[in-house]
């Protein structure tokens, strides 16, 4: 305390100072932070946004669906459904029973080309009402066992295809054991059309999840054979169809890779498939189908695509129009405070 | 503390007639009889050993407002977690997800439950934390206990046992129900505060017994002992029945002996008692009731759609269930590849049923997703954001007290924009109990320019208001000659003093009188000098008050009962009449005249004292003068002084009413003066009597010195009037102005008394000239039995149907009803019978205002409001008597900053000052309301969105339970990828500024009248989910179907499309939100588009490390999607269909019905408002809500009067006025 000064005022002064200092400390430190008033860009929607909103999405749209559509229109695709064609005319009533019996069921198809078809044809078979997606069967698979040989024995989620005669399948589980097995050959003028069947799986699994060390082991040594058989001396990196297999797919109607055709093929070609009916869709009545398509850069043919983007961007231009009336025939002034609640109806608070 | 030993030796009971006389010991005094149950407490004083062993074992002093302690907290935090519906079903969930029918693994379904749960109890244990930091700084408090032999020492008032002997000083609060056994004042009486615990401000004298009066030293104590037979603990505060044993003599007790824990002792240097009740069995403790956790409006609709979503779940799961039992009986055989039956029933044809109710507990897991476990989270992490953001406001931080508001509780944020009835107490809420000397009449003439706040707003607006017509009307005669009238008017009015000029001068507390007729001595100039000096005189003899010299400034200071007494003193010493010093039988005052150096000290013999009651409503002193002469000086409420008025004592009686009235009308607390010159003769006849009375024994005999007193206080003098301002808080007018504009309805709760309630409604503006004041009182007041409370009931029964019959047939829309009841008719009117007529009744009154209520009925009036109208209702108040309201009430505010934490423990969310309340509802209320309502919405419709996709799916799998995305999205979903943005939509929102959000008030009626949380809404929303989730899922399908997606070939597996989807999922949610926010900061843009970004990242990084953990999703973007052109655009494709619905419907509604605030976002973007002055302004004035209550109306109503009166004017000044004068431009 300063002796000079008056002692009262040197108290006053002093302890206002203290508390002073006490209450600095407790107040709010200003930012814009959290003062709430941080610049923040606050976007209304005008007429003019709204029209050219909307108009930009129909322009961006529908030229992309009409690129999408042409492109989708130069796939050329050859859809053939064989399940009940290539079952012997006296086997038809008993077709469980025809597939599940040991006598050959070699198939002839016969198949037109519409439309010049350039090479790679990818050669397709789909299925349809399987359910690669049931729960059951997805989660019937051991990932660890497909990697690498030491984790062979790997087999509790594989139930109940783990293991044949007291040893562990490998593959195990639901998925490998029922491996699609038709096989199509296919002639154009008499000439074998080589299928190629490498590539057709993702590269990044054959390199990291089928194991280039894992080979077949006791695989449909069981009392039930699901489907094909693999070559016992290949490495699980190399089966490609079973790859492509195991990949589930989304839905109970699926088309699955089967190989390329690295030919181009004719318009009015006629191809002559010999095919192996072995596979049962017939307990529950699945269609097979066997699909040769050229692609473009979109992929399959897939009209579908096309035409919802012409779909949304014509509604989109619909709406601005519709926008651009509204703001012809009845505009609001933006801002105007006439609409505002207590304009609209005085007194009615 | 010498101070305190001369004070010490006033006999204050010689000064007071009937407050406190001691009674004489009669034969009709016995000690109570009191046996049996109910009356089992002993007390010995002076042994409190004798307490710590059983039966006498009572509870310790240590008081405990926890909800938990260290070993009740685990199962009681989990029991409360767990009470919400929401958790118990995550909960099962999460047990469920141990076995094999879950369809996550288990940890996905543990992790998050914990996390909430985990996250909630450590809040809850933080704020019971800071609880018991509270408590404890209470039960730490010392204070000064006889120890032994005389010696008393400090100890922690946790440590107070009963029976000890307690010496409590000055200023210093109770720290138990204590009997007062002697005080420093030799008749034993003190004065306490009874603040805390009934609000009421003036002070309580409190008187010991006469045998325990000597015992009034430290060493007395060595050899006390006494016994305490009395009731057992209870809540009511104004009862006790005990006696006393005082050397082997009963003594009855009774509740004047009684020192309550938590009131204050003042004005007495120290008192000694004995400690009765403790800790908990203490009457203020006892009168606490247990905080109950509240739950705001939102949450609880939002508990309703929980039960939406949870039938719309069991209803999908019954749908996938019974899908999944005829798929398993009807197809399942046929499906030689899944080998079914399986060896646990869960896949078996021959059990469908036994198949089908496992399915059901998976499915009810998997699609638990539309019941969002994060939402909880999200919303707690919002609040506590939300709360952070009040708590930082700089603009509620009151710079005097050092005080920050404070949200206590972060749950009932959104419920400050939902509020409908204001409750607030009155002192230390509205006032700051500190009462400003303003103005007076003498002699028929006014004094006193200080304008108040009414006057002075009323005078700029009419300014204004002319300034403005001229400006923008034609100019016309009428209107010119109004101007200037309307100017010079205001001269007359003398208000245009601005208070700028007032902030010059030093202020002095209780003084704000302006005026240079009367200051500094001029007021011999005055032509009734002698009236005036009767008028100081008065002031400052006639009180009951003690000064005290502050040695600092050598100013006196004034303890006196109540606040106006000392505003008086003030006044008195400023006019230069101090009172400087009262003895036993006098009071000196130094007079101080300009034409003497030094001034006069004048002694003044008090003959006798008549002291103010509130059934008299008046005090008087007789005094002798100097010269001799014997003066009665009284002051009082005019209507009493005005009836004991002389026939020649009424020369100014009629003007002095006009300027009551006046004074009435601006909220100021007005007394009568008055005096009367007594023979020497005279008095002492009277005095004999008096004298003989007062020394008489006899039930009757107070009763009889009233009636002496009756018949000396007659034929006065009228002298003049003062008028007191009750100090309001600043900025309360306005902001009880800015919060009825907003549509709230504001009622006050007050322990005073009706006078003092109805002259702070007239300050608040809640009550104002021109309304209809419905007062429901109770008649016989004295009659207690039975039959007469029927009576009682039915008057008032009667009074309230008269009153709403009046209400109703109403026809005037501008009519406004302010009804004023009391405490002891609440008592009647609370009752089950009545209270809901008394509810519709104060409905339909524009203001309300209940006087002399206790805690109890505080808390009661509250929740008769809360359930009878089913609304929103905030409490707000200060002391400990509050509490029981603020705890009641739908949100509970506390006035902090003040004495006393009670109010502000109690509550939900603490502010310095009343003012800041405005900025608390219309702000941040607002704010929090609609984030809060519109995050809830987009948490929903985003849960649907995405939950129902997985439905779906479901069903394209034989209802098998198999979902399209990999875990691991579907954990992510809601934590990471979606949850930020929709965290700052509720943090960061903001619709307009805080400026126009006070600016236009209407805008808060978004919140009460629920606008952005109403089921249309809500459904809206959830539709808008169904459409999202069928958009998303079936373009993909379409999409994906069959065909190869990419120029290689390759067809679409389950994981490729499940991750489109997903994709597609992450943009049109984040593109919706972007929709929703209209307050873009970068934290905002950075959120909203990083969360996009995440995504992809979260692709990158999952797909790149090993497929040992990343499974299907291993390399899925770089190698499988993105160089699939179809990727793109279907996810560019799907989200423009996703967010176009409401980007159509959004624009819509604002070309054609668009809401207040968007017109306001318009205004301000296109600068309207710095363009446009005037619109701007004129709709600042009519978005106000239709109020019949509140400064602008009554500015309205007083510029209405001035109108009239220039009118008036006018008229007889020009007659060929032809222009009607309108008042419609301010209606």
């Amino acid at each position: 305390m300063n002796s000079d000064t008056p002692s009262s005022s040197a108290g006053g002064t002093g302890s206002a100072d203290t508390t002073g200092a006490r209450r600095n400390s407790k107040r709010p430190k200003y930012s814009r932070f959290t003062q709430q008033e941080l610049p923040a860009c606050k976007p209304i929607l005008t007429p003019k946004w709204v029209i050219s909103a909307f108009l930009l999405v129909s322009v961006v749209f529908i030229p992309i669906g009409v690129v999408s559509l042409f492109a989708s229109q130069d796939v050329v695709e050859i859809v053939d459904r064989y399940d009940s064609d290539c079952i012997p005319a006296g086997a038809r009533n008993n077709k469980v029973g025809f597939i599940q019996g040991s006598q050959v069921k070699t198939c002839n198809r016969t198949l037109r080309v519409p439309k010049r078809m350039k090479q790679p044809i990818y050669v397709y078979y789909q299925l349809d009402n399987f359910y690669q997606n049931h729960r059951r069967y997805v989660k019937s698979r051991s990932d660890q066992q497909l990697r690498s040989p030491r984790n062979e024995n790997d087999t509790s989620a594989c139930k109940p295809e783990e293991n044949a005669n007291g040893m562990s399948i490998v593959p195990c589980g639901l998925v490998a054991w029922s491996l699609f097995n038709d096989t199509y050959n296919f002639t154009h003028n008499n000439q074998q059309l080589a299928i190629n069947k490498r590539d057709i799986s993702w590269k990044s699994d054959r390199d990291r999840k089928f194991g280039k060390e894992v080979y077949p082991k006791n695989f449909q040594n069981g009392t039930l054979i699901g489907g094909a058989h693999l070559d016992p001396s290949k490495p699980l990196s190399e089966q490609e169809d079973l790859i492509v297999w195991m990949r589930t797919a989304a839905l109970p109607t699926f088309r699955k890779l089967y190989g390329k055709i690295e030919t181009d093929l004719q318009a009015g070609d006629v191809i002559d498939v010999t095919l192996e009916n072995n596979y049962n869709t017939y307990s529950f009545d699945g269609k097979k189908k066997l699909v040769l398509s050229t692609t473009s850069w979109l992929g399959g043919k897939n009209d579908f695509l096309g035409i919802a983007y012409l779909t949304v961007g014509g509604l989109c231009f619909f709406l601005a129009m519709v926008f651009i009336i509204i703001y012809l025939v009845k505009p609001r002034q933006l801002g105007d405070p006439s609409y505002l609640s207590w304009n609209r109806n005085p007194g009615g608070h | 503390m010498a101070r305190g030993r001369i004070r010490a030796k006033l006999r204050r009971s010689s000064l007071y007639t009937f407050g406190c006389y001691r009674p004489h010991p009669s034969d009709t005094e016995r000690p109570h009889e009191i046996q049996g149950p109910g009356y089992s407490r002993m007390v010995y004083c002076n042994k409190p050993h004798l307490h710590e062993t059983k039966p006498l074992r009572y509870c310790s002093n240590y008081i405990s407002t926890t909800k938990y302690n260290i070993i009740t907290f685990l199962p009681k935090a989990i029991f409360e977690q767990f009470r919400r519906v929401a958790n118990l079903y995550f909960l099962l969930a999460a047990i469920l997800s141990f076995s094999p029918v879950s369809p996550f693994s288990a940890y996905s379904m543990v992790a998050p439950l914990v996390f909430v749960v985990g996250l909630s109890m450590a809040k809850e244990a933080l704020e019971d934390w800071r609880r018991f930091m509270q408590d404890m700084k209470v039960n730490l408090r010392k204070a000064s206990i006889h120890k032994r032999d005389g010696i008393f020492g400090n100890r922690p008032w946790m440590k107070i046992r009963v029976g000890d002997v307690v010496k409590v000083e000055k200023d210093h609060f109770f720290p138990a129900d204590l009997l007062l056994l002697s005080s420093s004042y030799e008749d034993g009486i003190c004065y306490v505060e009874t603040m805390n615990l009934d609000g009421e401000t003036n002070l309580k004298v409190k008187r010991a017994l006469e045998v325990t009066l000597p015992v009034d030293d430290d060493v007395t104590f060595k050899e006390f002992s006494a016994t305490i037979r009395c009731e057992d603990p209870n809540s009511n505060l104004y009862t006790f029945v005990g006696n006393l044993e005082y050397d082997r003599q009963l003594y009855p007790l009774d509740p004047s002996q009684i020192l309550l824990r938590d009131s204050k002792l003042r004005n007495t240097a120290y008192v000694y008692g004995v400690v009765i009740f403790t800790g908990h069995d203490s009457k203020v403790m006892q009168n606490a009731t247990k905080s109950p956790s509240k739950r705001s409006r939102i949450e609880k609709q939002m508990d309703k759609i929980i039960y939406i979503l949870f039938t719309v779940l069991v209803f999908i799961s019954l749908i996938s269930s019974i899908g999944f039992g005829v798929k398993t009986k009807n197809e399942m055989p046929h499906w030689w590849y899944l080998q079914a039956p399986d060896d646990k029933d869960l896949y078996n044809p021959d059990k469908p049923v036994v198949s089908g109710i496992f399915h059901l507990v998976t499915a009810l897991i998997l699609y638990g997703y539309l019941i969002p476990i994060s939402l909880y989270v999200s919303i707690e992490v919002v609040k506590v954001l939300q709360a952070l953001f009040i708590n930082q406001d700089i603009r509620m931080y009151d710079e005097e007290t050092g005080t920050p508001a404070q949200a206590r509780t972060s749950n009932l944020n959104e419920e400050l924009g939902q509020v409908d009835t204001i409750l607030s107490d009155k002192t230390g809420t509205l006032t700051c109990n500190q009462m400003d000397f303003l103005k007076c009449s003498i002699a028929g003439k006014a004094y006193g320019t200080s304008a108040c706040d009414v006057e002075l707003a009323a005078a700029k607006q009419m300014a204004m208001d002319l300034n403005g017509q001229n400006k923008n009307g034609a100019p016309n005669s009428w209107e010119k000659g109004g101007k200037e009238f309307g100017e010079s008017e205001i001269e007359l009015e003398k208000v245009v003093t601005s208070k700028d000029e007032n902030g010059r001068k030093p202020t002095i507390k209780g003084f704000s009188f302006e005026d240079g007729c009367l200051m500094n001595g001029t007021w011999l100039k005055e032509p009734n000098v002698d009236v005036i000096l009767l008028f100081f005189r008065i002031l400052s003899l006639c009180h009951t008050a003690i000064p005290e010299l502050n040695v600092e400034t050598g100013n006196f200071t004034y303890e006196a009962e109540s606040p106006d007494e000392g505003a008086f003193l003030v006044a008195a010493r400023e006019f230069g009449f101090e009172f400087c010093k009262r003895t036993q039988s006098s009071i000196f005052v130094r007079e101080r005249y300009p034409s003497f150096q030094n001034p006069i000290e004048r002694e003044f013999k008090v003959l006798n004292l008549l002291d103010f009651t509130s059934k008299r409503k008046r005090m008087s002193v007789i005094v002798r003068g100097e010269d001799g002469q014997i003066f009665l000086l009284c002051k009082g409420a005019d209507s009493i002084i005005f009836d004991r008025l002389s026939r020649n004592g009424r020369m100014y009686e009629e003007v002095t009413t006009t300027h009551l009235n006046e004074y009435g009308e601006v909220g100021l607390r007005t007394l009568a003066l008055a005096y009367k010159k007594l023979d020497e003769a005279e008095y002492s006849a009277w005095n004999e009597e008096f004298s003989k009375v007062k020394t008489s024994i006899g039930g009757d005999r107070e009763e009889m010195l009233e009636q002496l007193a009756d018949s000396m206080e007659r034929d006065l003098i009228l002298v003049g009037a003062t008028a007191v301002e009750d100090k309001l808080q600043k900025g309360v007018p306005q902001c009880i102005d800015k919060l009825a504009q907003a549509g709230l309805k504001i009622w006050v709760l007050t322990g005073d008394k009706m006078e003092t309630a109805i002259n702070i409604g007239y300050a608040c503006s809640l009550l104002r000239q021109g309304m209809k004041q419905i007062c429901i009182t109770t008649v016989n007041l004295d009659t207690v039995d039975k039959n007469s409370k029927e009576d009682v009931k039915e008057n008032i029964l009667m009074q309230i149907t008269n009153a709403l019959q009046t209400v109703n047939l109403e026809k005037d829309p501008h009519a406004a009803f302010a009804l004023i009841i009391d405490g002891k008719t609440l008592t009647y009117v609370l009752e089950d019978d009545m209270k809901h007529q008394f509810l519709n009744l104060a409905v339909g009154c524009a203001s309300v205002i209940c006087c002399r209520v206790s805690p109890k009925q505080k808390a009661l009036v509250t929740r008769l409001v809360k359930e009878g109208t089913g609304k929103t209702t905030l409490a707000i108040g200060d002391g400990a008597n509050d509490v029981g309201m603020i705890q009641e009430a739908d949100i509970g505010v506390g006035i902090s900053g003040c004495e006393g934490m009670q109010a502000v423990m109690a509550s939900d969310f603490s502010i310095a000052q009343f003012r800041f309340l405005e900025r608390l509802l219309v702000v941040h209320g607002h704010w929090c309301y609609k984030r809060i309502a519109q995050m809830i919405c987009y948490f929903f419709y985003k849960n649907i969105a995405f939950g129902l996709t997985i439905f779906y799916f479901e069903a394209f799998t034989g209802f098998s339970g198999q979902s399209v995305y990999v875990d691991w999205y579907m954990l992510l979903f809601n934590v990471v990828l979606t949850s930020l943005p929709v965290i700052s939509l509720g943090v960061f929102e903001q619709d307009v500024d805080s400026e126009v959000c006070l600016q236009f008030p209407a805008l808060y009626q978004q919140g009460p009248k629920n606008l952005f949380f109403n089921w249309c809404r809500i459904f809206g929303w959830m539709g808008n989910g169904l459409y999202t989730s069928l958009v998303i899922f079936f373009l993909n399908i379409i999409i994906f179907y069959d065909q190869a997606f990419r120029a290689g070939g390759q067809t679409a597996d389950m994981t490729a499309v499940g991750t489109v989807m997903f994709t597609c999922i992450i943009w049109a949610v984040n593109c919706q939100i972007a929709l929703i926010m209209s307050h873009f900061t970068w934290i905002q843009h950075f959120l909203v588009w990083a969360s996009i970004a995440t995504w992809y990242i979260f692709l990158l990084v999952y797909g790149s490390i090993s497929p040992v953990f990343s499974e299907y999703a291993f390399k899925i973007l770089i190698e499988v999607l993105a160089p699939a052109p179809i990727y793109w655009i279907t996810t560019l494709l799907v989200t423009v269909a996703c967010i176009l619905p409401y980007l159509a419907h959004i624009s819509f509604r604002r070309s054609f019905n668009p809401m207040d605030h968007h017109i306001i976002r318009e205004i301000k973007y296109y600068k309207k408002d710095v363009e446009d002055q005037h619109m701007w302004s004129r709709e600042r004035s009519k978005a106000r809500q239709k109020t019949k209550i509140g400064f602008t109306v009554r500015v309205d109503a007083k510029i209405r009067q001035l109108r009239g009166r220039l009118q008036k004017k006018y008229s007889s000044l020009a007659t060929h006025n032809v222009i009607p004068l309108t008042e419609t431009k301010h209606s």
